[in-house]
């Protein structure tokens, strides 16, 4: 033992040291300190020049202060001198402070990068590693500009010491984590991957984490390292525990570097070359079959170490995904982990368990295992490791363990740790969704969930139960009856208060009958809880109560008196104060017919993707990957939509082959236009125009889209797996799509399943029918898939087109908006000049006529405007328009409802600029009901205006309710109002639903117009 | 790779911080406290290892001193167990019984210990012969040193 270590001469620091230990308090220590600042500040100033000894202690306790937790604002210069210090341990203590204390200071930086660079080239192996040691510490911008270039020759050089190539292997990954882009590749990236094959395992050790690193990101120039890591892990695993003498870690041989080399591994797919594919597989046998043998020495670093590459090779296989023999094995050593006696093993055994649940292969396995995961749920000690249970039931869940594993996790609510609950709640609550077959058991959860962890339960999950409901006829009663009965609890829970408001609001009529719960029972009920709730929820249960006047007329005179109290007419809250006058206002003003309307019951929800699994996302972060997997397996049940059933239909492949579709008139530019698709009057401007709207609906792939706005057949979507052809008629209201869907692979689609879904308002106008496809595609071979559709009333959006199919055990998820579009039910329609202009006359009023002005990127061939024009759907009619240059069509829109006559100009000019006007004439009662919905879309005042006063003479109100909403967002808040009272005006002619919307949505603004 | 390391005591007093990705000042202050009120919060015989932001938690306690380091989430927790085990042989070795006070008074000399075992958040050697040969050569350089160097001076108040 070296006796130097204990006083190195020293002496003043360790005296320095000392007194701040004994301080009794921490002014003392600041006292301490500050005389002692004074005093190094006095002797860096002094006159006389310090010897390197003294700048080295006094630099050296200024680092013991700032390690105290002081801030230091001076001797960096004295650090700097101690780098070009001769003596070691005065270059030690200064490359020490400058690692410490970075300071970006531009001089200093050039000093120390300087000191650094004479020690690089010192040839002094001491002196070379302390000056990589400095760098790796740092690792700035400008340390990687000024070195990048020389370390990887230090690193490569035949005569560089083992000690330094270590070094500089590390330090040079420290860079490139720091600024890639500095770090160039090149000739000595291939040098670095035959360090796998050093004699030196030091240098093996250490040059191997900057391999995977750089493995990782550029995979294909260092896949060499495939074979050399496998033969160097054969090596190792077949090694004896003393072969590698200090290298075997208490009887391990190499574990750290084992570990490393199953981890570079990582970063490939399993090796294509037989020979080193079972050499790989042999050691990974290898280390399994020696978790089997006694252990050869009792201390707990041997088992760690040897667990630790059992784990990393149990990743290795997890990663493959290909050796169901192994995986299984893996999953059987972990089942004996998990009932081990070592706590950290058995958390590791549920962490690495997670992953393999998400294996089709292991999935099984891993449930063979549910009653130890769960009775650890329920005994371990350690929260960390009951939190990593729960995530494992949560894994494991299927549809067969479902109900166990809620009710478990229920359970364990009642007693979970405060840290976790939120987190369990919305484990809970996406489980019981995705795997309810009946829904009163989803119900019950839920409601069991707000009982037992009401504080945890969020906004989403009780917004999710809500749209559930209401969605899921069935359900509606049995919910009803749930709540009332929780809401008997003598306490309960806000979050129950709401959502029994809400369901007893809309469907409390389905439990009224029994004397027990009758009307003014639930009503009793849910007002004794109003004075114990927030702002919110009284907002909400006063919109119960308006409900409750309108389901059970009984309640009226009962409720009108609750809304005409003062604590509710004169509420101090704005939002309480003016839903009392208005629902008071409304229950005594409107008839039993408009009462009806106006509270009618919730329309269904638009199916979307659960906003609690989005939360748990966002919470988790990349760990609810795996969830997300499953989840494509798993879908279907809640959100898969009504519109499946039937046989599959596979088809020979006469898909037709497309031709490459050119753009419509060859005008549009290359940006695809995308999102919130054009509604049915600003179609055809939007096809024409330039570039399209911005705003894109994420994550759905529409690039063909607007191909087919004029023709029928082609390919609407290709990827390196999977091509869909399409091929499509329509006659009248009326329409038949066949989608083809091609296996490009010569692997077998599993799993392969296709929706088709109407977001939003769509699910009213467009009414869309497919048959289901057989879940097996095999590769290379084609299925086809008949959808039939008509065509309701006009229409903005587009149906969305999902495919779900696993290849290769990755899951696939392709979404696309189908094209169908509302000129597809155009019916062509001959007439002669003098009708055309005729009608073109009466359809004189601004608005119901569409104009658009373009430029013709690409010149105008008559031949193709024409047969864009016809493929529009129109027809084009010839010796009309005395301009022998404008094209002219006519056609009428067939819907189910109405039918909507259009005529249509297109006026070249010279300067290749393209007009085209549109005018639209209803054949029923509804005039300019295409034009209204593009000026609608626009965000002029004046236009919206017009499309207003319009809506309101057609009685349109849904327009008018669209046009306030619309001009509401764009600011105009006068127009709305206005849009609002026009409304008013106007008896109830179609629905009032949406008007209700538009009231909850924006009734603290509107207050003020509506007492006028 | 490794992105800090902690040695602090049963009080929660910090002895040594390695930090081996840039941290603001601020930022590492949070981090302390939070490893320390949470380490020190844990019972006797949880298991070592915590989930944190997105980093591992590995700690160990080696008798007043606990070890504590965060590691990237795709790291082993075992092996990191076995870097704080193989740290504390090092310096056990050097200080010969090394106790909490021979962290104190001589920090520096733990911090250079550290660097020739890990570099940049990564094992450089793991060897226990190969590291203590040039830790000690390190120090024969500075013994030559100090024999030249006036130590009498260094006697009394400086």
């Amino acid at each position: 033992m070296p006796a130097v270590s204990k006083g190195d001469g020293m002496r003043g620091l360790a005296v320095f040291i000392s007194d701040i230990r004994n301080c009794k308090s921490k002014e003392a220590e600041i006292k301490r300190i500050n005389k002692e600042l004074a005093n190094i500040r006095s002797k860096f100033k002094g006159d006389k020049a310090l010897d390197g000894y003294s700048k080295k202690k006094y630099v050296c306790k200024l680092l013991f202060i700032f390690l105290l937790g002081h801030d230091i604002d001076f001797g960096h210069m004295e650090a700097v001198n101690l780098l070009s210090s001769n003596k070691y341990t005065e270059k030690q203590i200064g490359y020490l402070f400058i690692s410490v204390l970075v300071n970006s200071n531009s001089e200093l930086i050039r000093l120390i990068n300087n000191a650094i660079k004479n020690d690089l080239s010192s040839r002094n192996p001491t002196f070379m590693c302390l000056a990589l040691h400095c760098i790796a510490n740092v690792g700035s911008r400008e340390m990687a500009e000024a070195f990048a270039g020389e370390i990887p020759r230090i690193l490569v050089a035949g005569d560089t010491m083992d000690s330094v190539k270590q070094s500089a292997a590390l330090c040079l990954l420290r860079l490139y984590k720091a600024s890639p882009d500095l770090v160039l590749m090149g000739e000595w990236t291939s040098r670095v991957v035959h360090l796998l094959n050093d004699q030196h395992m030091g240098v093996v050790t250490a040059a191997i984490s900057l391999i995977t690193c750089l493995s990782s990101k550029n995979p294909d120039e260092f896949k060499t390292c495939v074979s050399l890591a496998v033969s160097r892990l054969s090596r190792i695993v077949s090694s004896a525990s003393t072969d590698l003498q200090d290298y075997t870690y208490y009887f391990v041989p190499a574990p750290w570097l084992s570990c490393k080399l199953l981890r570079l591994l990582q970063c490939y797919p399993p090796p294509e070359d037989g020979a080193v594919k079972g050499r790989l597989v042999e050691c990974l046998e290898t280390i399994l079959n020696k978790a089997q043998e006694p252990p050869k020495s009792k201390k707990v670093q041997h088992s760690n170490a040897k667990n630790a590459i059992l784990f990393e090779a149990i990743s290795l296989i997890i990663h493959y995904d290909s050796e169901p023999n192994l995986l299984v094995r893996a999953c059987n050593q972990l089942g004996q982990f998990l009932q081990h006696r070592e706590t950290n093993l058995r958390y590791l055994a549920l962490e690495s368990m997670c992953t393999l649940a998400s294996s089709e292969f292991s999935h099984e396995a891993v449930k063979t295992h549910i009653e130890t995961v769960i009775n650890a749920l329920k005994t371990e000690r350690d929260v960390s490791v009951r939190q990593r249970a729960a995530d494992l039931l949560y894994a494991m869940c299927d549809r067969s363990n479902a109900k166990q594993i809620v009710a478990e996790m229920l359970s364990y609510l009642e007693t979970a740790d405060y840290s976790i609950r939120e987190e369990m709640v919305l484990k809970v609550a996406i489980l019981a969704e995705k795997y309810a077959v009946d829904y009163s058991w989803y119900v019950d959860t839920i409601l069991n969930l707000i009982r037992i962890a009401g504080d945890y339960v969020s906004e989403e999950v009780w917004y999710r139960v809500i749209q559930i409901v209401i969605n899921r006829d069935d359900v509606q009663g049995y919910a009803a009856k749930t709540v009332f009965e929780a809401l008997q609890a003598p306490a309960c829970h806000e979050n129950m208060v709401k959502v029994g408001g809400y369901i007893l609001g809309e469907f409390g009529n389905l439990i009224a009958g029994d004397p027990r719960s009758s009307p003014l029972v639930q009503f009793n009920l849910l007002h004794s809880k109003f004075h114990l709730c927030s702002v919110p929820t009284r907002a909400l249960l006063l919109s119960a109560y308006i409900k409750f006047i309108n389901l059970f007329p009984e309640t009226k005179a009962t409720i009108q008196e609750v809304l005409r109290s003062d604590s509710q007419i004169r509420n101090s809250d704005v939002e309480l104060q003016q839903r009392a006058v208005e629902y008071l206002k409304l229950s005594s003003i409107a008839s039993t017919d408009v009462l009806a309307t106006v509270l009618e019951e919730m329309p269904p929800f638009p199916e979307r993707e659960s906003s609690i699994l989005a939360k748990l996302k966002k919470k988790k972060g990349p760990g609810a990957v795996s969830v997300e997997l499953e989840d494509g397996k798993e879908r279907g049940e809640l959100n898969g939509g009504g519109d499946r059933g039937g046989d599959a239909a596979i088809a020979a492949s006469n898909a037709s082959t497309p031709s490459p579709s050119a753009d419509l008139l060859g005008l549009r530019s290359a940006a695809p236009v995308s999102g919130a698709a054009p509604s049915a009057g600003s179609l055809l401007v939007d096809v024409f125009s330039e570039a399209g709207p911005a705003a894109a609906s994420a994550g759905v792939n529409d690039d063909g889209f607007l191909r087919f706005v004029c023709k029928n057949n082609g390919v609407l979507f290709e990827n390196q797996l999977l091509q869909i052809g399409i091929k499509s008629e329509y006659r009248q209201n009326l329409g038949r799509m066949y989608l083809f869907y091609g296996n490009k692979t010569s692997v077998q689609f599993v799993s392969f399943s296709t929706t088709v879904s109407c977001p939003g308002e769509l699910q009213s106008q467009l009414n869309v029918q497919t048959k289901t496809v057989e879940p097996l595609v095999e590769g290379g071979a084609q299925v086809q898939q008949v959808i039939n559709i008509e065509c309701l009333t006009d229409f903005v959006d587009a149906p969305l087109l999902n495919i779900k199919f696993r290849y290769g055990g990755a899951l696939q998820n392709i979404s696309l908006k189908l094209p169908v579009t509302i000129n597809k039910f155009f019916q062509p329609t001959e007439m002669a000049a003098a009708d055309f202009f005729q009608r073109w006359k009466q359809l004189s009023q601004p608005q119901q006529e569409a104009q658009k002005i373009f430029k013709a990127s690409h010149g105008m061939d008559t031949e193709v405007l024409k047969a864009k024009l016809l493929g529009l759907g129109t027809a084009l009619l010839e010796n009309v328009d005395p301009n022998p240059e404008n094209y002219v069509c006519a056609g009428v829109i067939q819907t189910k409802a109405q039918q909507v006559g259009c005529l249509l100009r297109l006026e070249p000019n010279a300067q290749a600029q393209v007009r085209t006007r549109a005018r639209a004439h209803t054949q029923m009662y509804m005039h300019t009901h295409t034009q209204m919905y593009m000026h609608i879309h626009t965000q002029s005042p004046s236009v919206l205006l017009c499309a207003a006063l319009i809506a309101s003479l057609t009685a349109v109100c849904v327009f008018l309710c669209a046009a306030a909403n619309q001009a509401w967002r764009a600011g105009n808040t006068q127009l709305a109002l206005f849009s609002l009272a026009l409304f008013l005006s106007h008896s109830p002619p179609l629905s009032f639903t949406p008007f209700f919307h538009f009231l909850i949505h924006f009734s603290p603004h509107i207050d003020s117009t509506l007492s006028h | 790779m490794m992105h800090f390391l902690l040695l602090f005591s049963r009080q929660g007093k910090l002895r040594l911080q390695k930090w081996f990705t840039p941290v603001p000042e601020r930022e590492k202050k949070k981090i302390v406290r939070d490893m320390t009120t949470m380490v020190l919060g844990r019972k006797p015989r949880s298991c070592n290892f915590l989930h944190w932001k997105d980093l591992k938690i590995v700690y160990k306690k080696y008798a007043s001193l606990y070890f504590c380091c965060g590691l990237d989430a795709e790291e082993n927790e075992l092996l990191a167990l076995e870097v704080l085990h193989r740290y504390v042989e090092l310096l056990d070795k050097y200080f010969g019984n090394v106790c909490e006070l021979d962290i104190i008074f001589n920090f520096e000399k733990a911090y250079f210990i550290l660097d020739e075992f890990l570099l940049g958040g990564e094992v450089q050697e793991t060897s226990k012969q190969v590291l203590s040969r040039s830790i000690e050569a390190s120090d024969m350089l500075q013994e030559a040193e100090i024999d030249n160097s006036d130590y009498d001076l260094e006697l009394g108040w400086p």
